[in-house]
């Protein structure tokens, strides 16, 4: 077992953990933070993308152990400071760019880490960052349209309803 | 102005908010106090004598709480198949016993050998790699047409061939057809592949069994579809608990796509171990695991002829279809291939005369069951298709040869045993004519054919039967359940309503939709309004989601059990107005007396209810909640026209979607931008089962598609922005909303426009390729354009 800290959603954390614990265990097992989904095993389909030091990471590619000091952001920690949605979660719910919602939280993280390094992306931008995301519910026509509007662009000039 | 609330408004999704926060709950975030965990030991062969198991070291391994094995299941019964097929000799099919662990014989690549119990996963996961097995593999079924010749193999020694059923319908028609085939003007031959998928919603299956010696209750928390059906199923035919003693939850649910109806092996396993090691048994799937245990979809091959007049009138239809059933029966598995997909052949189309024969073919392959339009969509397919090459035969446009032949008139009696209540095709077709402009199509594969690029155009219509299903029908076609739906109003005393659904909604939004009929009823706010569903202790006895069901026959019984409650509310209201209940309106939340000013409001009538101090309670019994079994008295009969451009390099042969429309007729529409969602992810799925996804096994039996490595999802780049349309709407004629469903539409109608729409464009490019078997990868395509 090795111990581990890090920051989760700005709050400190801490954990004794075996060295082949995935961090995305650790955030759902350990700290109850189910929010993270895990949907594969062969880190293809994005449903546990969290923020680590900033940068989309699949959470089931890195050990707990990994992420010793880091900050990481899951879903839980992406809401507004009071409670309501942000930006993306508003322009998922109004674009209804989710259905079963299994894959969302992977989602909505890897679309807040393409909106900070590329905030006004093209539909084909939007398409190509999100090739690491896999949606079975959707046809991806409105998580494209949700994320195009969350970056402050006309959706209804782009696609139909 | 659009509505914004009520019947034909657009509101957001209210179950969004917990989804998008990550707050939903899902079988896998459940963790009971002293919960142990199972580890699986699947097979890795296909077809295997098992000797002996040595579980000896494994057991004396750290943290391992029990290991079970197939002989401590000898006692309780198989997993049962829902659906007796007869063949068309009058004989019952082939039924082998599916075990919970297999005991004696291996039969596909996945199924449970043993089960590790342990105190953490890992332990468990450890331990099983300590048990012994020793096994004599054997000659492993696979390809179906040699599976079914004599000397095969057989996957059942107790059966007397792979054939699990050879059926005909209608098979008085035979000789007809034959002979119509022969007097034919023009007979148009195809065969085809439709290819195995998996469904793969993106939450894994997870089973949590608990026992509570207390009361002798058992829980089941599982990823179902259908909380009640499973309960049945593994109540009464496996474990043998009664319904009373047995709960099954089904929370939050990622996806299901019909793989998440059938009764699994992996849920009788927790509910069973749970009560023998005294402690919660949890069980996540991975994917890998999800790959070789959950029920496939599809694969069937077949021979479709399809016989003209001199005129192009279709005259009649034969086909002869193989369907995998895999190693054992599934569910529904033996209802696919026969009354979800022989009733279909008729397609849009008045041909007089059908005739489909299918042998269901066992194979030591994981159970194929339905999958998003189970049984339809490969109706759709091949009718689709060979019209498509017929028309390239006889020179004609495809879309005017399908026009030509539409059903108009309707009440339509098919020959092929149901009855089209409404539709209206020319319509849609018009309305794709226009939304796909296809008008424009010339212009734009001229400027695909500057940039070197071949552009196709391929189109198609498809109907559905839905809202499945009458039980007296189905029950005549050997269905051992009934298909109605129900649910419970509950109007509590301020007014606020819950509504006991057996629907189960794990993407399709029921919690918001619902609420929608009933705030048009009775002219409350949908959010005073809750839809409760997914556990049996709380909600009537219902049979689920799937078969694009939910609104048509649990919406319909949630219907009746809402006028239900408006009449004796009414009642309550005429008491407190002094007036007679014939004169009572509900407008708007208010009861008012005709043609007076006099009124009371709806939270008065409810709170009456509850504290019935001024009341007819000589007449009526005090509350207010009202329980609704709704019976379809027909299927459904959605119906659309579909249509895809591609483009095609003919460098690599890869396809692109460049355009993809449709226009459906889903009769009337409660949430329009829930039933476009619907669609697009119908058409996601079709398009992948059309250009990417192939589950693949090789000839040992060994599964070579079981990770997301191997087996193509469709991504966000494989595909485009679609126009969808719903302004075509014939109401359904026997269910009180007028409904059709929406859910399998898009899975249905779009493989076929996505090959026709290839094929167009090879022709185009001087190429003779009249057909490539689905998945069209590049390699497919690039050898079909080279060896024409």
């Amino acid at each position: 077992m090795a111990s581990v800290s890090m920051t989760v959603n700005g709050r400190e954390v801490s954990g004794d953990v075996e060295g082949r614990m995935l961090l995305s265990s650790f955030l759902r097992d350990d700290l109850r933070l189910t929010g993270t989904h895990v949907g594969c095993d062969t880190s293809q389909c994005g449903a546990c993308v969290v923020h680590v030091n900033g940068e989309a990471v699949k959470a089931c590619t890195m050990f707990a152990v990994e992420a010793d000091g880091a900050e990481v952001a899951t879903i839980e920690g992406e809401a507004n400071a009071d409670g309501s949605l942000s930006v993306i979660q508003q322009a998922f719910q109004d674009h209804h760019g989710l259905q079963c919602g299994f894959c969302t939280p992977g989602m909505v993280m890897s679309a807040a880490a393409l909106l900070k390094e590329n905030p006004k992306p093209t539909e084909t931008e939007v398409r190509e960052y999100l090739e690491g995301n896999i949606c079975r519910c959707t046809g991806y026509h409105n998580i494209v349209k949700a994320i195009m509007a969350a970056s402050g662009q006309d959706v209804a000039a782009i696609a139909a309803e | 102005m659009p509505k914004d609330s009520g019947i034909g408004a657009s509101p957001k999704r209210r179950e969004d908010l917990r989804f998008l926060t990550g707050a939903g709950k899902y079988t896998d975030d459940i963790n009971i106090h002293g919960q142990t965990y199972v580890h699986f030991l699947r097979a890795d062969v296909a077809h295997a004598t098992i000797n002996s198991i040595d579980t000896s070291a494994a057991a004396a391994m750290p943290g391992v709480v029990h290991i079970f094995t197939g002989a401590d299941f000898e006692a309780v019964g198989g997993i049962p198949c829902g659906w007796q097929v007869t063949d068309r000799f009058g004989e019952p099919m082939q039924e082998p016993k599916h075990p919970v662990i297999a005991h004696g014989t291996i039969r596909h690549v996945g199924e449970i050998v043993a089960a590790v119990v342990g105190e953490t996963l890992e332990q468990a996961r450890d331990a099983a790699e300590a048990i012994v097995l020793d096994l004599t593999e054997k000659p492993a079924v696979i390809d179906m047409k040699a599976a079914a010749a004599d000397g095969s193999t057989k996957v059942h020694d107790d059966l007397t061939s792979n054939i699990c059923y050879d059926w005909g319908f209608v098979e008085e028609n035979r000789d007809a057809v034959d002979q119509a085939i022969k007097d034919a003007a023009h007979v148009t031959t195809l065969e085809l592949v439709n290819n195995r998928l998996v469904a793969n919603p993106m939450e894994p299956r997870v089973a949590v069994g608990e026992y509570s010696r207390s009361d002798d209750m058992h829980t089941l928390h599982t990823t179902s579809q259908n909380p009640h059906v499973i309960r049945l199923l593994m109540g009464a035919f496996v474990l043998g608990i009664p319904e009373h003693k047995l709960r099954v939850v089904a929370p939050d649910v990622g996806g299901g796509f019909g793989t998440k109806i059938f009764h699994y092996a992996e849920e009788a396993f927790c509910t069973f171990a749970a009560k023998a090691v005294n402690r919660p048994v949890k069980w996540t799937s991975t994917r890998s695991e999800a790959f070789m245990s959950d029920a496939h979809g599809r694969d069937h091959v077949t021979k479709i002829e399809l016989a003209m007049d001199a005129d192009n009138n279709f005259t009649a239809l034969r086909t002869e279809t193989y369907a995998n059933m895999g190693a054992y029966l599934s569910t529904f598995a033996s209802s696919v291939p026969t009354w979800l997909h022989g009733t279909l052949m008729a397609g849009n189309y008045k041909t007089p005369l059908i005739y489909v024969n299918v042998k269901a073919m066992f194979t030591n392959t994981v159970p194929v069951d339905a999958y998003r339009g189970a049984g339809r969509p490969e109706a759709t397919f091949q009718l689709e298709r060979v019209i498509d090459k017929a028309a390239r035969e006889r020179g004609v446009d495809p879309i005017a040869l399908r026009r030509q032949n539409f059903v108009t008139e309707f009440p339509y009696a098919t020959p092929v045993a149901v009855e089209y209540d409404t539709g209206d095709y020319e319509a849609t077709m018009a309305k794709l004519e226009e939304i796909a402009d296809i008008g424009g199509f010339a212009a734009r594969r001229t400027e695909s054919e500057k940039n070197g690029k071949l552009r196709g155009l391929g189109v198609n219509c498809y109907i559905e039967a839905c809202g499945i299903a009458p039980s007296n029908l189905v029950g005549q076609l050997g269905a051992r359940a009934g298909l109605y739906d129900a649910a419970t109003v509950r109007v509590n005393a301020t007014g606020s309503i819950s509504v006991m659904v057996g629907a189960h909604s794990h993407g399709q939004g029921h919690e918001t939709s619902f609420p929608q009929v009933i705030s048009e009823m009775i002219g409350i706010p949908e959010d005073q309004i809750d839809i409760v569903h997914g556990d049996t202790s709380k909600i009537p006895f219902g049979m689920g989601t799937y078969g694009s069901r939910s609104l048509a026959v649990c919406g319909s019984a949630m219907v009746r059990a809402a006028e239900k409650v408006i009449n004796k509310a009414k009642k309550i209201a005429a008491h407190l107005l002094e007036a007679s209940d014939a004169d009572i309106e509900l407008k708007d939340g208010q009861f008012s007396v005709a043609g007076t000013d006099k009124s009371v409001a709806w939270g008065d009538v409810t709170l009456a209810a509850y504290v019935p101090h001024n009341y007819p309670l000589e007449d009526i019994e005090p509350g207010l909640e009202e329980t609704a079994f709704y019976d379809p008295a027909n299927f459904t009969y959605p119906a659309g026209a579909y249509a895809c451009e591609v483009e095609v390099d003919p460098d690599t042969g890869k396809v692109t979607i460049e355009r993809f429309s449709a226009a459906d007729d889903f009769g009337n529409v409660i949430n329009p931008m829930i039933v476009s969602g619907q669609v697009h992810g119908g058409i996601a799925q079709g398009v992948g089962q059309a250009l990417l996804e192939n589950c693949a096994y090789d000839e040992d039996g060994q599964l070579i598609s079981a990770s997301y490595m191997d087996y193509a999802m469709p991504r966000a780049d494989d595909l485009p922005f679609y126009t969808v349309d719903h302004s075509c709407q014939t109401p359904c004629t026997h269910n009180p909303l007028g409904v059709k469903g929406c859910g399998e539409a898009g899975a249905i109608g779009s493989p076929p426009s996505v090959v026709n729409a290839v094929v167009d464009a090879l022709q185009s490019g001087g190429k003779n390729v009249t057909h490539i078997d689905m998945p069209l990868t590049p390699s497919r395509v690039w050898d079909a354009m080279n060896n024409a």
